[in-house]
């Protein structure tokens, strides 16, 4: 029977971490959470010589302090699960603040293997690392990377598997100076006493996590009767005294073993300067970040339109076979009006959303993402947000259930609320298809810019509404900003790939499930009852329809908008579908003519419209995940209620003006 | 005296950390990246909208917005201004 080998992924962020599991596990990787807590957790196995790699990915962390929950989750999966092998990924050409972590690592006790990623870079330097000598001054294996070539893998792997045949090691100390020593062991006595915690937690680790202030550590000891006297012995004292001779301690011990490792690490102004000289310039930078998003969504277009096309007359020879070879007239308008219509308008956008995630990818892989934060923040931090919270609202153009969930990396609580209140206005690929089916319709040529204007709409609503937030609710000032400007690289083209497909696959599965229900479900309320005509004023839906008819009807809804507004809840992509089945056009090309051929709309309405389905309440989707991670059903009602009543009012604001203007 | 903060730094100048100030995470995450005392660094750029401003220390770049930036107390040790 192969050996099982539990593996954990740590290291810095932007060191390459994705690209090295990428390249160690291949394309099975398994999406999930980490319990308890929402921070995306990725598992993957490899087969090598013999063993099993049970391989999992930690969050990128700087450190193993509970600064965010990104560090607590990496620290206690460590500790808790207790890895058979930690393999850390270092840049090559960054050692001094990569090594802060090994630090870390070692005095936790890991059995630890040092990938140094990006080494071709650190040669090209001039850099030469003393591998052998490294290995033996810290005790771990060491292995040079070049992961976005796949250069070191196998070598990775061999070492991963060696590394469980050794010894393990006992945990590295550093010395942390006379007066902070004489702590750490009054500490180590106090937890001494308590040997069901020691059993789990090395007791010297703690007492240097507990001198550092950590409440995550302090947390720990709650079920233990030892609190109290530690408690007790850390109020005799200013423990932030001790924080600088810490950290400068380890980095200290990193400062003597550099110069006997590595002869050069040249600090020269580095190609990523000369790039940022131009990209964050005081005049370019912004004009520059600007034509990026535009650029990432002409492209998206661009490209997506010959895919949208093929779907649409692969349904259309679907719907129309359906409708030749079934006799049963309600099950030929099951399938065609319903599944087959419903299906078409969601899988239509499939490319464009591929595309787009595929797009944030390569400005995430390729360390533009870190400089928009920058170029943003000032702006960001006015209306009370901060530059990281950029991030997870540009993913909002993707889909706002990972939107949401990637606001896990802002540390602080307000900060994080806030940004999940507002990132469902910014424009979801999901209402794409409702813009492209209306703004193609009844704006033609200019259906690019008033798509572009939506965008733009989307994220002043957003940014005021933060501002309002930032002043009503969650008062206070937007966490501090400590941000590393990674280096400039290529981004690899499997895993922007890669994570095209893990985010696209989400939205896949959405589609799978509920908007296709959703779908059936607006059929069966079109079809019934018995003997009406197909999604007219008589079927189910039309009464629903007539029934909350008044309450758009200042915006100048009709009863059909109205329906399909209700089913676009289910997700918002489901308005066309609807639209196609309440029209009985099915999805596809055949429902323009049938908008351009109603009186009831025109081009302010279908503005209105466009409005209002960008700013309403957002899929279930999205509201779930609202409610998953805020933790609380009143932040869910309170952003379902606050986003439709911006809705009304502004799609009646766009419908007066437009109906002057146009 | 020739001490500042961080914040009053212009893009081009070098400078010494002599030391952080303040409570909390936030210094305890400037040390972890390695603003620490004795630490030489220097300004790279402002953003385009003037703040936050970006440091080369250790190697690597680290961008701070100015308010935290007044938490480390500096002596400026040459370059352009």
């Amino acid at each position: 029977m192969a050996e099982k080998i539990k593996v954990a992924v740590a290291g810095n962020p932007n060191v390459g971490k994705t690209t090295i599991f990428n390249a160690l596990t291949g394309a099975r990787q398994k999406i999930g959470n980490w319990p308890g807590v929402t921070v995306e957790k990725k598992e993957g196995t490899k087969k090598h010589k013999g063993h099993v790699l049970e391989i999992v990915d930690l969050p990128g962390t700087y450190s193993l302090s509970a600064y965010s929950a990104d560090e607590v989750v990496a620290r206690d999966y460590i500790i808790d699960e207790k890895p058979d092998v930690v393999v850390q990924v270092l840049d090559s050409t960054n050692l001094e603040r990569n090594l802060y972590l090994t630090s870390q690592l070692l005095e936790m006790g890991t059995n630890l293997v040092l990938a140094l990623n990006m080494s071709d870079r650190a040669e090209m330097r001039g850099d030469d690392i003393d591998i052998p000598r490294l290995e033996s001054l810290l005790g771990v294996s060491a292995i040079k990377t070049v992961a976005n070539e796949g250069g070191g893998i196998e070598a990775l792997l061999d070492s991963i598997v060696s590394k469980t045949e050794s010894n393990p090691p006992k945990p590295h100390e550093i010395g942390y100076g006379k007066t902070v020593e004489e702590k750490i062991c009054a500490l180590e006595d106090i937890l001494g006493n308590d040997t069901e915690l020691t059993k789990h937690y090395p007791a010297r680790w703690m007492a240097v996590k507990l001198l550092e202030g950590d409440e995550n550590v302090l947390s720990k000891l709650s079920s233990s009767n030892i609190e109290g006297k530690v408690q007790n012995y850390l109020s005799g004292f200013d423990n932030e005294e001790y924080e600088v001779e810490m950290a400068d301690k380890r980095y200290e011990f990193i400062g003597a073993l550099l110069p006997q490792v590595c002869t050069t690490c040249a600090e020269d102004v580095s190609p990523s300067d000369m790039v940022d000289k131009v990209v964050t310039n005081k005049y370019l930078g912004i004009p520059i970040f600007l034509s990026l998003m535009w650029g990432m969504f002409e492209l998206t277009f661009a490209l997506g339109t010959p895919f949208m096309g093929l779907i649409g007359k692969f349904f259309g020879w679907l719907g129309g076979a359906v409708a030749a070879n079934i006799e049963s007239a309600w099950l030929a308008s099951l399938l065609g009006d319903g599944i087959i219509a419903g299906v078409c308008s969601v899988l239509l956008f499939v490319p464009n959303i591929f595309i787009l995630f595929f797009a944030i990818a390569l400005l995430e892989n390729s360390g533009y993402m870190a400089r928009a934060a920058f170029i943003m923040d000032k702006l960001m931090y006015k209306m009370g947000l901060q530059g990281k919270s950029f991030i997870p609202m540009l993913m909002g153009f993707g889909c706002s259930v990972p939107a949401i969930m990637a606001t896990r990396t802002l540390e602080d609580e307000k900060d994080r609320l806030i940004t999940m209140l507002v990132t469902p206005f910014m424009s979801c690929g999901a209402r794409l298809p409702v813009y492209i089916l209306l703004a193609g319709t009844f704006f033609g040529r200019e259906a690019g810019s008033v798509i572009f204007g939506l965008y733009v709409l989307g994220i002043l609503v957003a940014i005021l509404s933060a501002k309002l937030f930032r002043t009503f609710i969650a008062k206070g000032q937007p966490s501090p900003f400590i941000m590393e400007l990674p280096p400039y690289t290529r981004p690899s083209l499997v895993n922007s790939l890669l994570y095209m497909w893990n985010q696209g696959y989400l939205y896949l599965k959405k589609v799978g499930t509920v908007i296709i229900g959703g779908v059936m479900l607006v059929w069966v309320l079109a079809y019934f009852p018995q003997g009406v005509e197909y999604g007219s004023a008589e079927s189910l839906i039309g009464s629903l329809g007539q029934l909350i008819e008044p309450l758009v009807a200042p915006l100048g809804f009709d009863w059909k908008i109205a329906v399909a507004l209700i089913f676009g809840v289910v997700a918002k992509e489901i308005v066309v579908g609807s639209l196609g089945t309440l029209y009985g056009t099915g999805g596809g090309e055949s429902l323009s003519p049938a908008l351009l051929a109603d009186p009831s709309f025109s081009p302010a309405i279908a503005l209105g419209l466009m409005v209002f389905t960008l700013l309403y309440v957002p899929c279930f989707g999205a509201v779930a995940v609202i409610k998953k991670e805020t933790g609380s059903w009143k932040w869910m009602f309170f952003q379902a209620a606050y986003s439709t009543a911006v809705a009304w009012v502004l799609a009646l604001v766009t419908v007066l003006v437009a109906n002057l203007v146009l | 005296m020739n001490n500042k903060t961080l914040n009053m730094l212009d893009a081009g100048q070098n400078a010494r950390v002599i030391q952080v100030k303040g409570k909390g995470p936030s210094r305890r995450r400037l040390l972890e990246m390695g603003m620490l005392p004795g630490v030489g660094l220097s300004v790279t750029k402002k953003a385009p909208l003037g703040d936050p401003v970006d440091f080369k220390l250790k190697g690597y770049n680290l961008s701070l917005r100015k308010q935290e930036a007044q938490m480390v107390v500096v002596e400026v040790t040459g370059g352009v201004k």
